[in-house]
């Protein structure tokens, strides 16, 4: 038996008057997966986004959330996702504990059950404390965890999230990563939208590269790795003259290209195995080496790859 | 699915965010500033400056300028109305609204709704201080309360109106200095302050297709003779009509999705 799959999404464009933002994207998104929509600043992440939970109107193309289609179905596709907007999406001038009743009785919840899941809510996003203060006084961290918490009432199979820690501090965002990582114990299907690639490496099973509105790629963030190449082997020579006997011994040993610029020698490494001969050999050679670094592609390296000379 | 919840209907959705949009308004008092002070302040004013000049005497004045003060004071909260909706638009609070599986006219019937209670407080300043400064209309008490209903009534409809431009201008600023200008306009070029035989011809004609004259007309004759004129039938047909057209019009603003 086939799962239907979480989201759905055939040749979507878009145009604002003549310009096109988005550029006939297709992907699909697995039941229980988190799926990254990795791009710059303005390559139409957020624009894909609005239009896969019906905020916005699709030029072309279609999305189904669930197997429902978001324009005819589209009351049936919002019962069955929750959303956190990029920008904190909650009432500033009334408190968290206000929030999250009156969203809860908007999804449909009776008011004892708004009320129960409303503590609840405060109790999982360590909120109780702040519950009745305005949100006036709240921390970009409160903020975000009130905004995903108010997403997460009616416990949706799917979760979209819009730049989730975009302007928070480093100890908020792994915060916000735990969370996420709950979440996704617990089975729920999420998408996010990043530009932060590490953010991406941590949390998502597969990533889609967006630029200037089009899909340049997709894959698990090892597979987007390993297409940049292997792990890269760097270190500094002591002596100008070292520098290509050491080149020599390189290419010798790893059989790849060397690069070098002044007494900065790098190579790619295919296999982690490969290291340990290369330096006995440099030491045997008698060459003095400093600043050794051997590093894995980071999606950095990916996103410059696929990126580059675009923006 | 775990969590229980059935389809919330029109009405449901509706108080619901009539109750959120009361809560704001509850923690952020000063909201009711423009309709506490603004009808005091115009009532003293033009009572004082205008009316030995137009009626003689303040107290000869006063069953002029309180109609006329009230309904100015309702166009101008029914406007606020507008630039409120704007400002939520654009703070990504009525994002989360829109991806919510609730009735779409929900989120504005809701602002409107709880918008009357200003209405309500701004009727009964502008009121009061007629009353304070010695205006003791003719017909009673009882058509006192009338024509306040009916002057909410055709503020609750003009804001339709407002929210349509709320939905459709650009930011918030927009809509603040188009609505001071239609208020202004209206409320003067009528017979709010002034008896439109006193002015030029031109200006008559335009000031007697105002509707905000008509609506003055009918308090002014609810107050002096103490019973349902045709103009107050007008009124409530004028003011329905508004409505039967401007909500339909400002839900599918709100739909548009660009």
């Amino acid at each position: 038996m086939t799962q239907v799959q979480a989201i759905d999404v055939q040749h979507l464009t878009k145009k604002f008057d003549q310009k096109l933002v988005v550029d006939d994207v297709s992907f699909t998104v697995k039941q229980g997966e988190v799926f990254g929509l990795l791009g710059p600043n303005g390559a139409g992440k957020t624009t894909i986004l609005r239009m896969m939970t019906t905020l916005l109107k699709a030029t072309q193309g279609s999305v189904q959330i669930f197997g429902h289609d978001t324009v005819k179905e589209g009351r049936v596709a919002r019962s069955l996702f929750g959303l956190t907007g990029q920008y904190a999406s909650v009432d500033e001038d009334i408190s968290a504990r206000e929030n999250l009743m009156i969203f809860s009785r908007l999804n449909g919840l009776s008011r004892t059950a708004a009320k129960a899941r409303t503590t609840e809510l405060l109790e999982t996003f360590s909120l109780v404390e702040s519950a009745d203060k305005s949100l006036k006084n709240f921390s970009g961290g409160m903020r975000r965890r009130l905004d995903l918490a108010v997403s997460l009432i009616t416990r949706p199979a799917l979760i979209f999230l819009d730049e989730p820690t975009t302007g928070l501090d480093p100890r908020t965002r792994t915060q916000m990563w735990a969370t996420i990582r709950d979440l996704v114990a617990q089975g729920s299907t999420i998408v996010l939208t990043t530009q932060y690639l590490d953010e991406a490496d941590q949390l998502a099973d597969r990533v889609a590269v967006i630029d200037h509105g089009k899909l340049v790629k997709i894959g698990t963030p090892t597979e987007l790795k390993q297409q940049v190449g292997g792990t890269t082997l760097q270190f500094t020579v002591a002596q100008p003259a070292e520098v290509n006997p050491a080149i020599k011994l390189l290419a010798d040993r790893l059989h790849a290209a060397v690069q070098h610029s002044g007494q900065r020698v790098s190579a790619r490494l295919t296999a982690a195995t490969q290291l340990a001969p290369v330096l006995t050999a440099l030491q045997q050679a008698q060459i003095s080496v400093s600043h050794l670094t051997v590093q894995e592609p980071s999606l950095d390296d990916v996103f410059m790859d696929l990126t580059v000379g675009k923006n | 699915m775990d969590i229980q919840t059935h389809r919330g209907n029109v009405v449901m959705n509706t108080a619901t965010m009539a109750y959120r949009n009361l809560l704001k308004t509850v923690h952020n008092p000063d909201r009711f500033m423009d309709v506490l002070v603004q009808p005091i302040l115009f009532m003293v004013m033009f009572g004082y400056l205008f009316g030995g000049a137009i009626a003689g005497g303040v107290q000869a004045y006063l069953p002029t300028i309180v109609p006329g003060i009230l309904i100015q004071t309702m166009l101008s909260a029914a406007s606020g109305s507008g630039s409120q909706i704007r400002e939520d638009l654009d703070s990504g609070v009525f994002d989360r609204f829109k991806s919510l599986p609730m009735a779409h006219i929900a989120p504005l019937a809701g602002q409107l709704f709880a918008d009357s209670l200003r209405l309500l407080i701004a009727t009964i300043t502008s009121l009061a201080t007629g009353y304070v400064m010695g205006w003791r209309p003719a017909a009673g008490f009882g058509w006192v309360v009338i024509s306040g209903l009916l002057a909410i009534f055709t503020g609750w409809a003009l804001s339709w109106i407002f929210a349509l431009l709320g939905l459709l201008a650009k930011n918030a600023t927009t809509v603040q200095s188009f609505s001071m200008i239609t208020m202004l306009v209206l409320s003067f070029v009528s017979n709010a302050f002034i008896p439109i035989k006193s002015l030029a011809k031109p200006m008559q004609v335009v000031a007697n297709l105002n509707p905000v004259t008509h609506v003055i007309t009918a308090i002014r004759q609810m107050l002096a003779t103490g019973s349902w004129t045709s103009e107050a039938v007008l009124v409530l047909v004028f003011g329905t009509g508004i409505v039967l057209i401007f909500a339909p019009l400002t839900v599918w603003a709100y739909n548009r999705n660009n």
